[in-house]
């Protein structure tokens, strides 16, 4: 199913997680999720609000772990208990909003040099040197935005565009295995979102990252990545593969939800955006 | 009269500024109110007046005054991150505990360090001069020059730039594989190691050490940082650090002119309070003056 190889790379094994276990707020945000992310492949996630994507996310950043039983593994590798901190050698994130995935008050060089460590021991060597600058200087100039130049300015001076697509190079700089992308263009204007989707699908396509994306909006859903997951209520309700997603529409998507779910598709009540 | 009072505020500007320093890598950097402070200036300095007063070497009673600041900071930082206190809370439980532990350590409430050899009388001793008030600010000079050069060279590596970064967004620095909680603990050591050393020196320069000596120290902190902050804007490592040195200077100039304008030492408190007051209003109203937009008012 991969473009490049048929290497497992992300392994999800029967993933659960509830909330506020035993109380009357007890909410089961991942229902049994089994998952095979191949090398290279590149995953859209779509899905109505509560229906676990950010959650999924999350247990695979490590920010909690799974209910006992569940998996995580990234190139055979056990990473279900590991701490947060741990997992960042694994993947790299993108958040949904600029200000999360890059740090205001250190300058665009300082954030680069944060990135660039990920998945390192960091020792007392200097932060900053000739050598990464240039490094930092040629990893940014393909934006096109002139952060090149301005590696100085602190990070809480650019626009959420540019913050965006700066945290975007941070979180692949280092190569970690999986680039996770949870909404990062949802709160854009129209243009910039292009502009960074643009930019994401480049650099993707460049550095060979196996991906997920989630997003709500469905066209751009069908447009980007090989593989096409909806989830609903916790649990992966359409797993589409290459071929599938080629010919699939907004229509067949919204049939194929209503088909799985069987409810009658809301366009309004889940959220999902078609434009 | 003018001298006298420029050479006391140099050479407490000096004293005072490690504990600026140090207040300013918890509150600044590590956005992490910690109000040890108050309690690990006194660990130092009766730490270190007790070794001293027992005869032991003065270089050796500073740097395990230091090291007593070291642990404290790491106490407060790991109740904490390890056991989830409020960072608030943990600051001011290890005060009110050091106090005791203070208590302890100087079988009093007081040493006097009167007839024993200081840092000062070494240095002297070595120069085969006499202790003076120029002498005790030279000594001054070089241990802040050592400690501006160590901690502006420490905050650049890439321990120190992870450092700096968990204050800013502990979220992202997790998420680039940095244990934020490791950071936190290191950053609150150094400070109050900073803060311990200043409260060793300051016991030596001033011939003893009192339990009560580090109340009110957390204030004056913040309002050095403060100061230094609104008189020099700094930016960047180097800057902040040497405005850290001005702000507690200046701070201490209002107090020896306003102690020598009759002022008695009771009001001292007003006159910081009332100094912090008008440092941050002052830009606010010159910007409302010219009309500009100011964000509401931040509550932390």
């Amino acid at each position: 199913m991969g473009r490049g190889d048929d290497h497992i790379l992300l392994g999800l094994i029967d993933i659960r997680k509830v909330f506020s276990r035993r109380t009357i707020d007890e909410v089961t945000a991942l229902d049994g999720i089994n998952l095979d992310v191949y090398e290279q492949d590149f995953v859209t996630i779509i899905g109505s609000n509560g229906a676990g994507k950010s959650t999924l996310l999350n247990v695979i950043a490590g920010i909690y772990p799974p209910e006992r039983g569940g998996k995580v593994c990234v190139a055979d590798q056990d990473i279900t208990n590991m701490p947060e901190y741990k997992h960042a050698a694994y993947a790299g994130r993108v958040y949904q909003n600029p200000s999360e995935g890059t740090a205001a008050k250190l300058t665009i060089e300082e954030n680069m040099a944060m990135a660039l460590l990920r998945g390192q021991s960091r020792g007392l060597r200097a932060a900053i040197n000739k050598r990464r600058r240039e490094l930092f200087r040629s990893a940014l100039s393909p934006l096109g935005l002139g952060l090149e130049d301005r590696l100085s300015a602190y990070a809480a001076t650019l626009s959420g565009g540019q913050r965006q697509s700066l945290a975007l190079v941070m979180a692949t700089i280092s190569k970690p295995a999986i680039l996770l992308l949870d909404e990062h263009i949802a709160t854009l204007d129209p243009r910039t979102a292009e502009t960074v989707l643009e930019l994401t699908d480049m650099i993707v396509k460049r550095e060979r990252m196996t991906t997920i994306m989630v997003t709500h909006n469905m066209d751009i859903a069908l447009r980007y990545g090989n593989r096409l997951i909806m989830m609903h209520q916790g649990k992966i309700l359409v797993n589409m593969g290459e071929e599938e997603k080629k010919k699939l529409t907004i229509a067949d998507l919204v049939a194929a939800f209503e088909r799985a779910a069987g409810e009658e598709f809301k366009d309004d009540s889940i959220m999902l955006s078609q434009r | 009269m003018i001298q006298s009072i420029l050479l006391s505020s140099i050479s407490e500007g000096l004293l005072f500024g490690f504990v600026t320093i140090g207040v300013y890598i918890t509150f600044r950097v590590l956005a992490f109110p910690d109000l040890t402070v108050d309690g690990s200036f006194v660990t130092g300095g009766s730490v270190a007046a007790v070794m001293i007063a027992t005869g032991h070497n003065p270089f050796l009673a500073t740097v395990a005054a230091l090291i007593a600041g070291l642990i404290a900071g790491t106490i407060t930082a790991a109740l904490n991150t390890a056991f989830r206190i409020n960072a608030l809370l943990s600051g001011i439980l290890m005060m009110v505990g050091l106090y005791s532990v203070n208590l302890r350590v100087m079988h009093g409430a007081n040493i006097p360090l009167i007839r024993s050899i200081t840092i000062f009388e070494s240095v002297a001793h070595f120069c085969s001069i006499r202790r003076s008030s120029v002498l005790i600010i030279y000594t001054l000079v070089v241990l802040a020059a050592m400690f501006f050069l160590a901690l502006n060279w420490f905050l650049r590596t890439e321990v120190g730039l992870a450092l700096r970064a968990s204050g800013d967004n502990e979220q992202m620095v997790r998420g680039l594989g940095s244990d934020t909680n490791k950071n936190v603990v290191l950053g609150c050591a150094i400070s109050n190691g900073l803060v311990a050393l200043a409260g060793s020196l300051v016991a030596q320069s001033q011939g003893f050490c009192d339990v009560n000596m580090g109340i009110g120290m957390i204030v004056m902190g913040l309002a050095a940082v403060i100061i230094g902050e609104g008189v020099l804007h700094p930016r960047g490592i180097a800057k902040i650090l040497f405005a850290c040195f001005v702000g507690t200077f200046l701070y201490r100039l209002f107090i020896t002119i306003a102690l020598r304008l009759g002022l008695a030492p009771g009001d001292l408190k007003l006159i910081t309070a009332t100094l912090v007051v008008i440092v941050l209003a002052v830009p606010y109203v010159k910007k409302r003056l010219r009309g500009e937009w100011v964000p509401p008012a931040a509550r932390m």
